[in-house]
């Protein structure tokens, strides 16, 4: 009987040992975040940790920061790391239309609005003239795509 | 984010919610540009009822919102709707060109190709064939 109890005494200390080597899936996750909020790049990612496993989601602005988010991951503790975070399409400046180019397709987009005057200028369009407000975003969404640089609307409506 | 982000956050937000492809959002010279393909006339259209909400008046002049609407290859047919006018179909892209024909408000044409985000080369049912500007075309699902 007193081999048994002192065998379950063992097992029991054991077994808490073992447990307390392994880390805490919420531990894992509170360090983690943390290493995340210390990078600025970072803030897109969103840390999930199961069995041990943390897995990276969200959006990065780059290779770079994708490979640093896992590393920084590891370092804080999560032994292995699933990163399905995905790399964003790299920012493209917007591309703004010649004069000339421009001042044709104002002109065309305008010929069905003759009280409005549109002039076109080092890639701004500048709209005077008088416009019905219903017409007004109809006007606008095509002018919207006409690739100025600014649209500077001065029309009165009516 | 910079302070025009901010104003125009919502729009931004509902883009990406309604699957705005190719999303591009960034500020330059103090205008700021968002541009996107739509997966539906819908989306667009309820993008810019959100930027009628946030500038009713549209005189800001810091934002230039340029949203195209996916029209997939499969589209063949393009109904017409301009205010209620007919609508000119031209020799070539633009308004300078020769009026070769035209189209009933309302009536459904067959779009022969995109060639350009304002014109597009259409053929009505009598057979007549030129440029018609794409802003008073509505593709048919």
């Amino acid at each position: 009987m007193k081999i048994v109890k002192t065998a379950f005494v063992v097992a029991m200390a054991l077994s808490l040992s073992l447990t307390s080597c392994k880390p805490k899936d919420a531990d894992v996750k509170a360090k983690v975040e943390t290493a995340m909020k210390a990078n600025p790049d970072a803030s897109g990612v969103t840390v999930t940790v199961a069995d041990g496993v943390a897995t990276l989601t969200g959006e990065v602005k780059d290779e770079a920061t994708k490979a640093a988010v896992e590393a920084a991951a590891k370092t804080a503790g999560a032994k292995t790391v699933v990163n399905s975070t995905t790399v964003m399409a790299p920012m493209v400046m917007p591309e703004i239309a010649g004069d000339a180019v421009l001042a044709a397709a104002v002109k065309d987009a305008t010929k069905d609005f003759p009280s409005v005057t549109a002039v076109v200028n080092a890639g701004v369009i500048t709209l005077t003239g008088t416009i019905e407000q219903a017409k007004l975003p109809k006007l606008m969404m095509i002018l919207n795509g006409l690739k100025a640089a600014k649209i500077d609307n001065q029309l009165t409506t009516k | 984010m910079t302070s025009l982000e901010t104003k125009y956050q919502a729009l931004s937000e509902m883009a990406t919610a309604h699957g705005v492809a190719d999303l591009q959002v960034r500020e330059q010279n103090g205008v700021l540009y968002i541009d996107g393909t739509a997966p539906t006339g819908a989306v667009k259209d309820a993008l810019w009822a959100k930027y009628g909400e946030i500038d009713p008046t549209f005189t800001g002049g810091d934002l230039i919102m340029n949203i195209k609407t996916d029209v997939s290859a499969a589209v063949t047919k393009v109904k017409v709707t301009t205010e209620s006018s007919n609508l000119n179909i031209r020799k070539a892209p633009g308004t300078d060109s020769e009026i070769v024909g035209k189209a009933a408000h309302g009536e459904v044409i067959t779009l022969v190709s995109q060639t350009s985000d304002q014109w597009w080369l259409v053929r009505t049912e009598d057979g007549e064939e030129g440029y018609a500007y794409a802003q008073y075309l509505t593709p048919e699902a």
